[in-house]
């Protein structure tokens, strides 16, 4: 029934360290006293308050509105009353405008508006609607919103649907575990995505490190749904939404192009579940599994937590942190991003907490690069990382755009492997930044000059 | 708990590391070189033991004295790449060298072939061989002065002036022969296959036995430190190119398979052709660089006036490898879409 294991091509293998939470059951965290819910938790425009200081808000009610196509409201996680509108902590490192809701702790926190949608009657544009209004993003991490990338441009469309359930990152194991419970939400969201695209196909990949999701799934399948279990080898980045269509499709993404492009869709398997939900009973977006892991934890485990719950209360509720705990990381390893205050929230694509100890952060001193090549056999989109490690270091970012340096995802597989220790994919991403920052300011300046002709 | 504790890291990604570092990387070619240098021992005896280790020796010495930032800490020399590179010198000269030609020159192939360069990883050339190419123009007679092989029995017996003096005329009855590579250049005599492959011939003290050598390249190929394009890609065009020759004129070009296992061929192939120092990092310029040096190690041995050229074939392609690098990147990924694209 299942064929044979497909793969991408490079890629590393770091260890998986999954058995920590993958054989405990989604663990729903007690409500806890405050959530904090940013307002910028995706791609696209921040949303905007329509609720003042002293409000009584429901868990499920809308907080903030879209501004705009690529953006998507903000729902109370928690009923009880909002506190403050503020610059508060962001994951991201920055300070960022939030609502704070202190939570009612007498009130039974019953969904505000909970209704079942009857969406096999309802049109594309409707259905699209309701996803926005649901405040749905992509829950793998980048958090882009749903429904823009489900909305086909005109000229374009979708072939086939690929689920994504590789979670390659180290420790995270949330999407493991809502494959393994929650098989009809899942089957749910995908007939209405087909519904939406009108997809002639649709893949479920899954890394074979997790068989036993492979299996349930596929034996749960129901008869009359189009949908294939495709086992796709335990390598990292399996789970990037190019190397996911790679292996299984055997197409490569254009540089520079989308994935509607070849006619694919890629959604998360969490988001997709999330969905599900969403059509069975209303709920929008308002809580998300989070694998909570590493050896500086006491209590390793997968939890259910409303959006908006904070890192302190979190690692409080899994007994707490070990005395050689160094880094604390929302994501995973390979691509996560490292926290310094515990009053941070969980966003809607926090798609882990991982804990480290200081053993497992030993530091190591940077040697030449001895051009062995491991970089090239790494990086998955074929980039020559030795070379552009020697222009980052001497600060050569123009001369990097001749080696597509732009085409780099940051998945850190060439610093993961380099013997020397030099840290590349750190030093993409500033010459990337630096880039970016330079190209706006061109385009700024030709503007200008632009509009000054005009007006001469 | 982290509120009493505010030492943090906050770093960026990624958090894992894989387990190879540059020490691991040296360490593992010095395994993979240990079957031939054991066997130029029992060939070549205490000679070539003296040899290996002062090589050895004085490239650690010098990389310490010349390479570090004034202390141990920061010494490179920790990195086992000079004696990696003092143990390749010694397994490509002639086993009768006097010691002190040895020891002058592993330290210009640390000086010259690397620190100048700015030590490891900067270099241009291959630094064992820059050392043996200084050699060779410093002291022709000595470097082209073959011992005869033997075995154990003979392991105290000198191969040559092993112990002379700097600057003195070295005496010159010592019992030579002629290498393999010589005797079909010179005399068109033929050696027995069996002989080139267990390494029962004359020659540096490294180059005798190819499937010992062989073994090690296997070793590093299978632990993933050697990139395996280059040898395949040096075999493959020196067999292709010598076998075109030989059947135009049997008598005057060897065959493929004699040229595939004399001389230093294996030696270079595996262990220096491949210092990823010196050869292209690109999948398609290590093709391009080992098809160049099988070319070259043709050209040279058949036309050229020494019998053997692949030290000068290696170092000519390290002159290439920047350029070649340029212009064999790697095709990125969605760059080749087009054809499927519209189904």
């Amino acid at each position: 029934m299942l064929k044979r294991v497909k793969s991408f091509r490079h890629g590393v293998h770091p260890a998986e360290h999954k058995a920590l939470t993958d054989s405990s059951p989604i663990e729903r965290v007690a409500f806890p006293d405050e959530v904090v819910l940013p307002l910028s938790q995706h791609i696209g425009g921040p949303s905007k308050p329509v609720v003042e200081i002293g409000d009584k808000v429901y868990r499920g009610q809308v907080i903030a509105e879209a501004t705009g196509f690529v953006s998507v409201p903000l729902h109370a996680s928690v009923t009880g009353s909002v506190t403050e509108i503020d610059k508060h902590h962001h994951p991201s490192g920055r300070l960022d405008e939030a609502i704070v809701i202190k939570v009612d702790h007498n009130s039974p926190q019953t969904l505000f508006d909970e209704r079942t949608v009857d969406w096999e009657n309802l049109s594309n544009e409707e259905l699209l609607e309701q996803i926005k209004q649901g405040g749905f993003v992509g829950l793998g991490g980048a958090a882009f919103p749903t429904h823009v990338k489900l909305s086909i441009p005109e000229g374009k469309r979708a072939r086939w649907l690929v689920v994504n359930g590789c979670e390659c990152e180290p420790y995270l194991t949330s999407d493991h575990r809502i494959m393994l419970e929650w098989a009809d939400s899942i089957f749910l969201g995908i007939r209405v995505l087909q519904k939406i695209l009108s997809t002639e196909k649709t893949y479920i990949g899954v890394e074979t490190n997790k068989w036993d999701a492979i299996k349930s799934l596929a034996s749960r399948i129901p008869p009359d749904l189009d949908c294939e279990l495709v086992p796709l080898e335990t390598k990292y980045p399996q789970g990037a939404e190019k190397m996911l269509i790679t292996a299984i499709l055997k197409r490569e993404v254009p540089s520079g192009k989308l994935p509607i492009d070849i006619h694919v869709v890629v959604q998360n398997v969490g988001t997709i579940a999330e969905l599900g939900d969403l059509f069975a009973f209303g709920q929008p977006l308002i809580e998300r599994v989070v694998t909570v892991s590493g050896l500086g934890i006491q209590n390793p485990t997968t939890l259910l937590a409303p959006v908006g719950t904070k890192l302190g209360d979190i690692l409080g509720y899994c007994g707490g942190v070990t005395d050689d705990l160094r880094e604390i990381l929302f994501g995973g390893p390979m691509m996560g991003v490292p926290q310094q205050f515990l009053d941070v929230p969980i966003l809607k694509g926090t798609s882990g907490i991982v804990c480290l100890t200081e053993e497992q952060l030993q530091e190591r001193t940077e040697s030449p690069c001895i051009r062995c090549s491991s970089c090239l056999e790494a990086c998955p989109v074929y980039l020559d990382p030795s070379t552009l490690g020697a222009l980052a270091r001497v600060a050569k970012y123009d001369e990097m755009l001749d080696y597509h340096i732009m085409d780099c995802m940051e998945c850190g597989a060439c610093s993961y492997v380099c013997p020397s220790n030099i840290p590349l994919v750190q030093r993409f991403r500033v010459a990337k930044g630096l880039l970016r920052e330079k190209q706006t300011r061109e385009k700024q300046a030709r503007e200008e000059a632009e509009r000054a002709e005009a007006a001469a | 708990m982290a509120d009493n504790n505010p030492r943090l890291v906050v770093a960026t990604s990624p958090f894992d590391k894989g387990p190879v570092d540059t020490p691991a990387i040296m360490r593992h070619v010095l395994y993979a070189l240990a079957p031939t240098t054991l066997a130029a021992i029992y060939y070549f005896g205490l000679s070539a033991l003296l040899l290996v280790t002062v090589c050895a020796f004085t490239c650690a010495f010098t990389e310490w004295l010349l390479g570090g930032r004034g202390s141990w800490r920061d010494s490179t020399v920790k990195d086992s790449s000079a004696i990696v590179t003092g143990v390749l010198l010694g397994l490509t000269l002639p086993p009768g060298l006097p010691l002190w030609m040895a020891a002058v020159g592993s330290a210009f192939a640390i000086v010259f072939g690397k620190l100048l360069f700015g030590g490891l990883g900067q270099n241009v050339f291959n630094p064992s061989l820059t050392g043996r190419a200084f050699l060779q123009a410093a002291f022709p007679v000595p470097l082209t002065t073959w011992a005869p092989y033997s075995n154990l029995d003979g392991f105290f017996s000198l191969r040559g002036d092993t112990f002379a003096l700097p600057f003195l005329r070295p005496e010159v009855d010592a019992l030579t022969t002629a290498t393999p590579l010589a005797l079909m250049k010179f005399e068109f005599l033929p050696t027995d296959f069996s002989a080139l492959l267990y390494g029962a011939t004359s020659g540096s003290v490294g180059e005798t036995s190819a499937a010992l050598i062989l073994l090690g390249g296997a070793y590093l190929t299978w632990r993933r430190f050697l990139n395996w394009r280059i040898p395949v890609a040096i075999f493959v065009s020196v067999y292709l190119f010598a076998s075109a020759l030989h059947m135009i004129d049997a008598v005057q070009f060897r065959d493929g398979v004699h040229h595939l296992f004399s001389g230093g061929l294996m030696l270079g192939t595996i262990f220096m052709a491949t210092d990823p120092v010196s050869s292209p990092v690109t999948p398609r310029g290590c093709w391009v660089f080992g098809i160049g040096v099988g070319l070259l190690v043709v050209i040279i041995r058949q036309f050229g006036g020494l019998p053997e050229g692949v030290m000068y074939s290696i170092l000519l392609m390290n002159a290439a490898t920047p350029i070649i690098d340029r212009l064999t990147q790697p095709a990125l990924y969605g760059s080749r879409t087009g054809k499927k694209d519209d189904s």
